[in-house]
């Protein structure tokens, strides 16, 4: 594979669509207002399991403005698709406490909200059980995780060469519940007419929303339409279409008017998805100088009954360091509880705060520095898939990134140094993210009046992915980015992958160079004539990909950070976070370093304050807005830097990049955590590093 | 849609008077300040009132000077006007840097003096319609006892109640035995802080002595020379934007190494911004050391009685009114 010359590529080309948002004309999903729309609130169950028995609609249907009132047993029926979590209103089961039981349609949202506050519903009541718990007798061995990774591995015999190490780590970790709170909630315009069905949504994937919800109403694709051109934020929380999608869709159908339907924050809480609590055991085996002979890493995490979600919590573990003999196990528990999701690198965010913990405690054993211990660790071929990397530069990030942080020289011994009130420490871990590319479709264009047009349904979530994508398509076209008209978010473009997995980059950029490199050639064979009509050319990448040459693809960094621990209080502040990352060719420095250090901001709120709190005897999350469930503020984030090496790998795509979504939060965590350690010599194994964590202890 | 008349006061009386005719007419009414709190407990269906009487415009929106070097805050006062006056940061820097300290830029730009002081418990089980909350539905039951308190009350509370009291502000005005002036249908009547707010008790749902219709037109601060060299210490899970898990408001005076005087107030512990009396009065004529701080700490926290996941507030107390104090004594 050879890459293309690229002389916008790697320019920080400002935002291409800035002027449309900062001046408030980009539309987003709930700005779309077609005639005679209606407004559509959900009502959700306030039992954990059980089933409806009656809703009392009819009351609110005297109530002034109020359109209709749909619930299990008047609402339009869907296909049995199965995806248990969109098939919405169809039987009277109550699976999780906040599930939609009902949708109020009316004139205005607020005669919608105050008849959805309003309106009774009776249920039969049945014992829930929301707890996670490791040794919880429901744990069971999902068949896969995701997306599609085997459930185990094992090479060689962990249990005896745990046995025999000199220096062992056994530790348990946990991870809690988090949700994803996108700035802009999860919304919904649904309009129905005589082509089909239009959905303006807010989506990481206006193809996949269409190839989910079409099946699901009996519609050829072709009849349906999603338009999503601006998304504010995702996360993976609009990687695949939740319940809101359906119900505006189901409401629209019911009352034959255009509806609206906007999840709130609280909403959130229990519809739109979050990363399962984690509970992971690590046991590592090493000799003296710190070398491993095994690695065992076991994940215990819920799902709901609704719906198999199985985080890929230590497939991380799988590839990251030599050792000869090896576990990973994933089990699962299915709890009454909301379904959970993708979220930000789901696997690896959890995966690694526990396994990067554990190999920071076993530095501490051996009395090795901890960047060297990795650096002894590097394995040369990936170590349980035998094959060789495409690129991996873990020791370059660590090295870099250690002279940049000023690590050389650091005291290892733990809560000895003081600034002021505050004991200060340092650490660090490793971070990587996986290369993922998925077929996609583009179609470039030579328009009569010169200047081109590109078109994929790709979706921009705030990434700079038009940006990008706008400098991708210059290059293979040879022209100025300012001639280059980028249209994504729209499932009527050229289908294109999901935005998560860090793979919208590699995945629409291979379309949109191919499609280019087809219409240079097209336009070369008229010698540059473009008729009256323009000129097009379109691709699919999907033979390209399956063509692709067997290799470990993974982007790799290093993330230092310090830390003061207040001796009086216990509260943890970050004072500095330094990530080093060797991600293929960065394609925008711009927006890639605001992805880093965006990663790498959530993952410092991962580490000290992001935490769903189930409510045991309710069966709900009940720290359901931005004021009870923390994240980071602006005076959390002192000093957050990230910078990269130069990578050339010509094995990855036409751009020879790496994804750079969500490498930043990976591995910041225990980043943090170790720092932490360093600072106070407490380990503190549950996240978040909340004070109470510390003050009853040695603080 | 649920309906709600909104009248703008411009005076006190017209004030009282406009929520007596509201409450008459059984829409219940309530004053509203900058809506920081009241507006969002509309939204979440915890009150519904059908009148909301805008007492913002009221002329008492300023700081005046009393004889013998105290100052009257009129209730209208926005928080971040309160915080920046110089006649406040200079006698009283306790109160600017507990002001400064809540909530952010925005709400302190919008908040009221007097809602401040009457903002509700942000436990989510009080927030929450769909569960039962004895402040809430009175008789409902407490599902914070056994659920989450891991931010909820240590000193004070009851079987009904654990809730906490959620302002910075009220902390050093407590401290300061600051005085409320209130107005109301039977006339005005002052009463000093922390008398204004009470503990739960079996009646969980009155946060304060107020009767209804009751105004608080201003706040008075006593003269208090010493109070020039005061300190709030605010600790919180993130470094802005949240509640205190503990906090701390005093004041110390210290001759030849003796405490001559002393305020102490704790916030995030109880029903109420917290007086420590009896810490106090084992401080006054005690040497200034972190012994005899320590020692007065305990005495006080020695009546907290603390639930399964908030104990380590009283530790974290007493670190921080420990500190505090030693802070106090090392800046004099």
């Amino acid at each position: 594979m050879t890459t293309v010359a690229a002389p916008y590529a790697g320019t920080a080309l400002d935002r291409v669509d800035g002027p449309e948002k900062v001046t408030g004309r980009a539309r987003y999903a709930y700005e779309h207002a077609p005639d005679d729309l209606a407004y559509a609130v959900v009502v959700q169950s306030t039992i954990a399991r059980g089933e409806v028995r009656a809703v009392d609609a009819d009351s609110v249907l005297q109530l002034p403005g109020i359109i209709a009132t749909i619930w299990h047993e008047n609402a339009p029926r869907v296909a049995p698709i199965e995806d248990a979590e969109l098939t919405v209103l169809q039987s009277p089961r109550v699976a999780y406490r906040g599930q939609v039981v009902a949708v109020v349609v009316a004139e205005t949202i607020e005669s919608a909200t105050e008849a959805a506050r309003l309106l009774r519903v009776d249920y039969q009541v049945e014992p829930h059980d929301v707890e996670l718990r490791a040794d919880h007798p429901g744990m069971y061995r999902p068949d896969h995780v995701n997306p599609d990774y085997a459930t185990d591995s094992e090479l060689g015999d962990p249990e005896a060469a745990l046995g025999y190490a000199p220096v062992v780590v056994d530790a348990t970790y946990s991870t809690p519940a988090q949700h994803h709170n996108p700035i802009e909630p999860h919304a919904t315009v649904a309009l129905w007419d005589a082509d089909g069905l239009t959905l303006y949504d807010s989506t990481q994937s206006a193809s996949a929303v269409r190839a989910t919800i079409a099946p699901l109403f009996g519609l050829p694709q072709e009849r349906v339409r999603v338009v999503s051109p601006y998304v504010g934020g995702g996360f993976g929380s609009k990687g695949a279409p939740h319940a809101q999608v359906v119900l505006a869709a189901l409401a629209a159908k019911q009352v034959g008017r255009p509806v609206k339907l906007a999840a709130t924050r609280r909403q959130m809480f229990a519809v739109t998805g979050y990363r399962t609590p984690t509970v992971q055991r690590v046991r590592l085996g090493a000799d003296e100088d710190g070398r491993l002979s095994a690695i065992v890493h076991e994940a215990f995490e819920q799902t709901a009954t609704v719906k198999e979600f199985a985080e890929q919590t230590t497939v991380v573990t799988r590839m990251m360091y030599a050792a000869p003999h090896r576990r990973t196990s994933h089990r699962l528990v299915r709890l009454d509880v909301p379904v959970p999701t993708w979220m930000r690198a789901p696997g690896e965010t959890p995966g690694m705060f526990a396994l990067e913990s554990a190999m920071d405690e076993l530095a501490v054993a051996c009395g090795i520095d901890p960047v060297e211990l990795r650096v002894r660790n590097e394995p040369t071929v990936d170590p349980e898939r035998g094959l060789p990397f495409s690129s991996r530069n873990l020791v370059a990030c660590l090295r870099e990134g250690a002279a940049r942080f000023g690590w050389a020289g650091r005291d290892p011994e733990p809560g000895v140094r003081r600034r002021g009130r505050m004991l200060i420490g340092t650490g660090v871990a490793s971070s990587t993210y996986p290369v993922y590319r998925l077929p996609s479709e583009a179609t470039a264009r030579a328009e009569p009046g010169g200047g081109f047009t590109v078109r994929i349904a790709a979706a921009d979530i705030g990434t700079g992915a038009r940006t990008v994508l706008t400098q991708i398509a210059a290059d293979a076209l040879g022209v100025p980015p300012a001639q280059v008209r980028m249209e994504v978010g729209d499932s009527a473009l050229p289908r294109a992958s999901v935005a998560g997995g860090s793979s919208g980059t590699a995945s629409w950029g291979t379309a949109v160079v191919r499609a280019c490199e087809a219409l240079t050639d097209a336009l070369h064979r008229r010698a540059g004539d473009v008729p009256p009509g323009g000129l097009e050319a379109s691709v699919d990448t999907a033979e390209e990909l399956r063509a692709q040459r067997p290799f470990s693809r993974h982007a790799y960094g290093a993330q230092f950070a310090e830390v003061g621990v207040d001796v009086d209080t216990g509260e943890v502040r970050v004072l500095r976070l330094l990530g080093a990352f060797a991600a293929g060719r960065i394609i925008n420095p711009k927006t890639a370093r605001s992805q880093f250090i965006g990663g790498m901001t959530m993952g410092l709120s991962m580490a000290l304050f992001e935490e769903s709190v189930m409510d045991v005897e309710f069966g709900d999350y009940l720290n359901r807005d931005l004021a009870q469930y923390h994240v980071a503020a602006c005076a959390d984030v002192r000093d957050v830097d990230a910078f990269w090496i130069e990578e050339e790998d010509p094995d990855l795509n036409p751009m020879g990049s790496k994804g750079i979504g969500e490498i930043g939060i990976v591995g910041t965590a225990a980043a943090v955590a170790n720092a932490v350690h360093h600072a106070t010599g407490l380990r503190v194994r549950d996240l978040p590093i909340r004070l109470d964590r510390l003050i009853g202890r040695a603080v | 849609m649920r309906p709600f008349a909104y009248e703008r006061a411009a005076d006190a009386r017209s004030a009282v008077a406009a929520r007596a005719a509201g409450a008459a007419d059984g829409a219940g009414a309530v004053y509203l300040g900058g809506g920081t709190n009241l507006v969002d407990l509309m939204r979440l269906g915890v009150v519904s009132p059908g009148v909301l009487v805008d007492v913002t415009r009221l002329p008492s929106d300023g700081v005046e000077e009393t004889a013998g070097g105290g100052l009257l805050i009129g209730a209208a006062m926005r928080n971040s006007d309160l915080a920046a006056h110089p006649l406040v940061r200079r006698r009283y820097p306790m109160l600017t840097q507990a002001v400064v300290a809540g909530a952010s830029g925005q709400i302190r730009n919008m908040a009221t003096v007097g809602g401040n002081l009457l903002q509700r418990t942000r436990c989510s089980y009080f927030q929450d319609v769909t569960k039962p909350c004895n402040k809430r539905a009175p008789g409902s039951g407490c599902p914070a006892r056994n659920g989450d308190h891991r931010n909820l009350a240590v000193i004070g509370q009851s079987e009904a109640c654990v809730a906490t009291h959620p302002s910075d502000m009220a902390v050093p005005l407590a401290a300061l035995g600051a005085v409320v002036h209130i107005e109301g249908p039977g006339g005005a009547r002052q009463v000093p802080m922390p008398g204004l707010h009470r503990l739960p008790g079996d009646t969980p749902e009155r946060d304060t002595v107020l009767e209804p219709g009751d105004l608080i037109t201003a706040v008075e601060l006593p003269p208090l020379p010493f109070a020039a060299r005061s300190r709030y210490r605010k600790v919180r899970d993130r470094a802005s934007f949240a509640f205190a898990v503990v906090s701390v408001a005093a004041a110390l005076d210290v001759e030849d190494g003796m405490v001559k005087d002393c305020r102490i107030a704790l916030g995030g512990v109880a029903h109420i911004p917290w007086r420590a009396e009896r810490a106090e009065s084992a401080l006054r004529g005690s040497p200034a050391t972190e012994a005899a701080f320590a020692q007065a700490a305990a005495e006080e926290l020695a009546q907290a009685t603390p639930l399964p996941h908030n104990a380590f507030k009283v530790p974290l107390a007493r670190n921080v009114v420990v500190r505090t104090l030693l802070d106090l004594v090392e800046a004099s």
